[in-house]
């Protein structure tokens, strides 16, 4: 059996210093033969793997017989993010796990070749998609996120005249202000956006709901609602020193990088601190991104403090490779305990506990527990933070009945629909943060029980 | 309006609609500049306008210096924050230094609106830079105006006149500060040993101004707040402005450099 392609990467001591993307897609020969390699099952089990259940087969036999424009048109049935998708799913757990050829060798690189078609056909201008016949009916999506967009193109593509309204100046959510440059290019979220715009869906940035407009005013002028305002509010550890300066949030250091570019300050207006020596707290593909996004800053050290050991690290396995590559240090087992200050309150060290995992906890890892007197202090002049997010709470002031748990995620019933009728809701805001593409099937849900909803009216 | 501050009404239906005394908004005024926080100095729902006021302090406020009338803002985001908690009280003093006059505003129109007897304490560096003083007298039952070089008013500062007036035995159920943080820190000593109630808005560094990033956390009573979210406007008494101020400073380096380019390119910033 043939192996399967490799990816092309950009080489680790170029791309440390870059924000350029490091993964550089598949030729069209590489496609060809990865795709060729798809034995094309009759009862695919891949497409149980995608949450948004492309056909896969169908649209790897388009690219095995060089016919890219029938792949891409495939895919978008049903996605209409396959750009992003193709580069920051984690296959691995969904479509590439369920592939046939997984349990003798390696599956198809289902992503890249994904990632391909997408890629091939924005280089010759992407295709208007038809225009659909009106239903007259109105839906606002709340938030521009990967579950947003979803939701809004398939909403438009039943008909419904759809408004996305977005709080920051970009559409994207975390596509656009979390992930960087170098996973995931801007121009092709842009590009994206500008896709689900074609499909007749407005977009008004600049709109904070809870703010100019309640959620209860929505209902009022909308026939549905979607929400999908994602989990934005950064959780923080409440250890000491924690707001001194140079300590971020890896929302804050993330926003400034990707959405405001501070990596190109001072021509891009919004500043960053360019750390030496910086340790990010977190073992999530959001640590990741900002110990890479620190690097390429230009600090000398950059530290991964975890506190479990790296078969538990949340990040996607290529990713923690990719970071490893370029030079990022990972302190595994440890835990900060406080953050130390100068005179002038700027960090100048971090002091950490060693740990040992003891028994399973509720969610079945074992549970890390500090080791007595190993305390040790680190040098950092950079503090990033990333230990998780919950959902903003900002959507609820001024909506009544709106249910939602302790943790501040809204209730949903396996249809995607909240405890107030007619409006729905799905991605991180429901289940906490999680995954671009798990965000993207509830979009899916929601959309599909909007149109029942609409369709009994 | 006067040297380096500078009045801007913004064409804005739907942040005017909402505004309220005490909020925000979040402007960027190109593609390549960055976010930065402004209070709404006023807004009418006829007009669709919201009024901001600032002063020329580092490149994007100068840049902004430089718009005039029908250029458009890239982005005007709000309102944002929660709004002062205006109520019938008595009397509640105002007081504002320097471009915090503005934000004063139409909390102190809001305030006389709900039958308080509202005495204001305006302050600027020198006569020059007093602003909105006429407006200030319209709705306030009394307004004391101080310069810190005594071209205007009382010779001295805010908290000079404030500390006067409480120990002259004028009965107060609250005050309000605005302006730079060093000001309320002092407003809010002069207060403490009164046991008045003072309430100050805050102004630390702000990027979303949504509650998604923390870049503006403030520490009141010992817990951690954002004051895009939880404020701007903090209990005077529980807030460490001494951390406040320094978080202020992180990017002065930066803001150097900023400024400097921009001047470069902009002719020695005539």
């Amino acid at each position: 059996m043939a192996e399967r392609q490799p990816m092309p990467l950009q080489d680790p001591e170029e791309r440390r210093r870059n924000f350029n993307e490091v993964a550089l897609g598949y030729t069209e020969e590489q496609a060809v033969a990865e795709a060729a390699r798809c034995l094309q099952c009759k009862d695919p089990k891949c497409v149980q793997g995608c949450p948004v259940n492309i056909d896969i087969p169908a649209f790897i036999a388009c690219v095995a017989e060089r016919d890219f424009d029938e792949a891409i048109r495939t895919i978008k049935l049903t996605n209409a993010l396959p750009a992003v998708c193709g580069r920051v799913c984690p296959q691995e757990v969904q479509c590439e796990q369920y592939c046939v050829l997984a349990k003798k060798g390696q599956p198809i690189a289902i992503g890249r070749l994904e990632r391909f078609a997408a890629d091939h056909e924005s280089t010759g201008g992407v295709a208007a998609p038809h225009k659909v016949k009106s239903t007259g009916k109105k839906v606002a999506v709340v938030g521009s996120g990967p579950a947003g967009l979803t939701a809004a193109a398939d909403l438009a593509k039943a008909g419904h005249s759809v408004t996305i309204f977005e709080s920051l100046h970009e559409p994207g959510g975390v596509l656009t202000y979390g992930i960087p440059e170098f996973r995931l290019p801007k121009a092709i979220v842009r590009q994206e956006v500008d896709y689900i715009k074609q499909l007749g869906v407005d977009i008004k940035v600049d709109y904070v709901i809870g703010k100019i407009k309640t959620l209860d005013e929505l209902r009022d002028e909308f026939d549905a609602v979607f929400l999908g305002t994602g989990a934005g509010l950064p959780n923080f550890m409440g250890i000491e020193g924690e707001n001194l300066n140079g300590v971020y949030s890896a929302n804050e250091f993330l926003t400034r990088v990707n959405l405001m570019k501070a990596f190109r300050f001072p021509d891009y207006d919004t500043p960053i601190k360019r750390g030496k020596k910086v340790i990010v707290v977190g073992g999530g593909n959001v640590a990741m991104d900002a110990a890479r996004c620190a690097l390429r800053l230009g600090a000398d050290e950059v530290s991964i403090v975890y506190r479990r050991s790296e078969d538990e690290l949340p990040a996607r396995r290529e990713e923690v490779e990719n970071a490893k590559e370029e030079g990022i240090i990972f302190r595994l087992l440890t835990n900060p305990v406080r953050i130390l200050g100068d005179d002038k309150m700027n960090v100048k060290s971090v002091e950490c506990i060693r740990m040992e995992l003891g028994e399973p906890d509720a969610s079945g890892r074992r549970r890390p527990v500090s080791v007595k007197g190993s305390e040790h202090e680190i040098e950092a002049d950079t503090v990033i933070i990333a230990i998780g997010t919950s959902p903003n709470p900002i959507i609820f002031s001024g909506s009544d009945g709106l249910e939602s748990t302790s943790k501040g995620t809204i209730v949903v019933d396996d249809t995607g629909m909240s405890s107030l009728p007619g409006v729905c809701a799905g991605g991180d805001v429901v289940t906490g943060a999680a995954t671009v593409i798990s965000a993207m099937g509830a979009g899916k849900l929601a959309a599909q029980t909007i149109n029942d909803h609409l369709g009994k009216q | 309006m006067v040297h380096q501050v500078h009045l801007m009404k913004v064409f804005a239906p739907d942040v005017a609609r909402a505004a309220k005394p005490g909020q925000f908004v979040i402007i960027r005024i190109d593609e390549q500049s960055e976010r930065i926080p402004l209070t709404i100095a006023d807004y009418s729902v006829e007009e669709s306008s919201v009024t901001i006021i600032f002063q020329e302090m580092g490149k994007t406020t100068k840049q902004l210096a430089t718009l005039n009338a029908q250029d458009t803002l890239q982005d005007f985001v709000g309102p944002l924050g929660t709004p002062s908690e205006i109520e019938k009280l008595g009397t509640v003093v105002m007081v504002g230094g320097g471009v915090g006059v503005a934000p004063a505003y139409p909390q102190a129109k809001a305030y006389k609106a709900a039958g308080n007897k509202v005495m204001t304490i305006i302050g600027a560096r020198s006569e020059n830079l007093l602003i909105l003083e006429e407006e200030m007298r319209a709705v306030s039952d009394e307004l004391l105006v101080c310069t810190d070089d005594g071209t205007k008013g009382h010779h001295g500062f805010v908290t000079d006149v404030l500390q006067r007036l409480l120990q002259n035995g004028e009965h107060v159920d609250r005050v309000v500060a605005i302006g730079p943080p060093i000001m309320m820190r002092a407003v809010a000593g002069v207060t403490k040993p009164f046991g008045i109630q003072t309430i100050v808005s805050l102004n630390p560094i702000m990027i979303d101004g949504t509650g998604m990033c923390g870049g503006c956390r403030v520490s009141v009573d010992g817990k951690t707040k954002f004051a895009c979210v939880d404020g701007p406007e903090f209990d005077a008494h529980k807030v460490d402005f001494n951390l406040l101020m320094s978080r202020l400073a992180v990017y002065r380096d930066e803001e150097g450099i900023s400024i400097k380019k921009h001047e470069c390119t902009c002719g020695g910033g005539q």
